[in-house]
């Protein structure tokens, strides 16, 4: 199986600040990855490189082959790579429908078809009934959704979620769970960033964990858990040895 | 669901919209003073204008301080053309449109890498710079400006001498088209592009939203109108000048309505200019003779009250939706 997004030995530091440092996996089509590491690891910054918001100072990432680093968030979008953002990033002007019709019209010619593809991605996400209703005036577990249909309604290829299951309620994140597993049933290929390792793990076929900008270990959930390292980042040296 | 609420809300506007043009085509008849008309005249103007504006300033969110120059632009480009090479207005207000909105391009350029209040200064300064220019350089007439030939009363040449309904109608004509075109970017591609360049670039551009090209369109579009209107008016009060065409308190004016009536609007500027334009020609007639100023103190306060009280503007007093600010006041 040809792996849908290659990170090649990425590196990107912000004023001598090490964000990554030499970082490389691959994301099989139809995967759900995790990435995982305590505050500052890098994790958004590696979102940031893979959505064309930055471009890496070195290395390369690829999409189906293709070179996407560098090549700005414009032709990422186009390329087929989505993203939800950690501090949510809604149209607060529009609509509900009006936001994930701008999503929709990367694709979409004419009015009706964005609606009608709009209309579909909202359906999706569960806010049908939200649809006509401002975006600022929608709770934070709703714009988090409100986030995941604009994202699919430029019909990407790979879905990046930045710490959406973060701050929910435990109902909350449950059916946000449910819905990543809906959007991966569609064939959409998902990395996500979060903290909470309950949460993620049962989701997850494989996850990476960076601490300090680089790569610590990539492995399958239960790997994961029993890898010192990983107890030694998230919890400090007295308890890697119990 | 309702699926169609876009599409209905659309087709609710371009009804009143055509309801407002039959009133507003009648509303003169009756009329037959040349003062009242003369005010409904210019009010009509500012709110194709403040349209204009809107279209970049409000649908784009690029607050521009610097619109008189577009207009400036577009009035001299049409009437030089009138008196050195005899080109009817009627096509010379495209030429100048076409001018204005190059112009709207260059001024884009290097300004569109600024955002914000930084932005907004800019365009003071690019305006102001237009000014000067207009006023030191002899071939467009400098300090003293240029005349606007009279001709015999005719559409082609947009002149009818001492009548004011023609003029009322050919600025209502502009005034609609700027309305229309409005209506047709709150569907468009385009203008939802703008919107999501307004409320946030970083999730526009996530979206694969081009964020300088849809400023450069926004402001090329905005420019023409801008200058049409520009023509028009050097062919309505036949002089102009840089003082009457190119200075930065026309800027303001030409923004104010849609500020007041409410940004990014289709209701907004039109709104604005009914109340702005008529309270300052009233009360520049009553009260400014004096010289006392109070005119410009009652309109000053008008604009802190509506500021105070409806930042959304006042198309928010009727209970469609606001949408510049978000604000749902419909109840729930």
């Amino acid at each position: 199986m040809s792996a849908l997004l290659e990170v090649r030995h990425v590196s990107k530091s912000f004023g001598g600040v090490s964000a990554n440092v030499d970082i490389s996996f691959d994301v099989a089509q139809g995967e759900i990855l995790g990435l995982l590491g305590p505050n500052g690891a890098g994790k958004t910054s590696l979102f940031n490189s893979i959505s064309g918001e930055v471009t890496p100072d070195k290395g390369e990432i690829l999409l189906s082959g293709q070179r996407i680093s560098g090549l700005g968030p414009v032709a990422c979008a186009e390329l087929g790579v989505a993203r939800t953002f950690q501090v949510v990033r809604s149209f607060d002007s529009m609509t509900v429908l009006e936001n994930v019709m701008v999503g929709a019209y990367s694709r979409a010619s004419g009015m009706r078809a964005a609606m009608a593809a709009a209309i579909d991605m909202i359906a999706f996400c569960g806010l049908e009934a939200r649809a006509d209703r401002p975006a600022h005036g929608l709770s934070p577990a709703e714009k988090r959704r409100l986030e995941v249909a604009r994202a699919l309604a430029t019909q990407p290829k790979l879905l990046l979620l930045d710490e959406m299951l973060t701050g929910l309620t435990p109902t909350e994140a449950q059916s946000g769970v449910q819905l990543v597993r809906d959007v991966r049933a569609r064939g959409v290929t998902v990395i996500m960033v979060e903290h909470v390792m309950e949460i993620v793990l049962p989701l997850v076929s494989r996850a990476v964990v960076l601490d300090l900008g680089r790569v610590l270990t990539i492995g399958t959930p239960a790997e994961i858990v029993r890898n010192p390292d990983v107890i030694r980042a998230y919890l400090g040296d007295r308890y890697a040895a119990a | 669901m309702n699926d169609n609420s876009i599409l209905r809300r659309r087709r609710r506007e371009l009804v009143v919209g055509a309801v407002l043009l039959v009133l507003l085509i009648a509303l003169p008849l009756p009329i037959s003073d040349v003062t009242t008309r003369n005010i409904m005249i210019l009010t009509i103007l500012y709110a194709g204008l403040s349209q204009s504006w809107n279209i970049l300033g409000g649908y784009c969110g690029q607050i521009s301080l610097g619109h008189a120059l577009y207009f400036g632009i577009g009035g001299y480009v049409s009437t030089l053309l009138f008196v050195r090479l005899g080109l009817p207005p009627i096509l010379g207000m495209l030429v100048g449109g076409g001018v204005a909105s190059l112009c709207a391009l260059l001024v884009g350029w290097p300004c569109f890498r600024l955002t914000g209040h930084y932005y907004a200064i800019a365009t003071v300064v690019v305006g102001e710079l237009g000014y000067l220019l207009f006023q030191n350089w002899d071939f467009v007439g400098g300090d003293s400006g240029v005349y606007v030939p009279i001709t015999a009363n005719s559409w082609v040449d947009l002149q009818f001498g001492k009548e004011k309904l023609p003029y009322y109608y050919v600025m209502l004509a502009f005034a609609a088209l700027t309305w229309g075109v409005a209506w047709w970017v709150e569907g468009s591609r385009l203008g939802f592009a703008w919107r999501a360049v307004k409320d946030d670039v970083i999730a526009a551009r996530s979206l694969g939203v081009r964020i300088f090209p849809s400023k450069m369109a926004a402001a090329a579009l905005s420019g023409f109108l801008t200058g049409m209107g520009g023509a028009i008016y050097a062919q309505y009060v036949g002089y102009i000048d840089p003082d009457s065409v190119l200075s930065s308190p026309l800027s303001i004016l030409i923004a104010l309505p849609a500020v007041l009536g409410g940004v990014g609007t289709l209701w907004g500027p039109i709104i604005g200019a009914a109340v702005l334009i008529p309270v300052s020609e009233l009360s520049r007639s009553y009260l400014g003779g004096s010289g006392s100023g109070v005119d410009l103190m009652l309109y000053g306060l008008l604009i802190v009250g509506v500021a105070l009280a409806r930042p959304q503007g006042l198309v928010s007093l009727l209970g469609w939706r606001a949408k510049a600010g978000g604000v749902d006041v419909r109840p729930a």
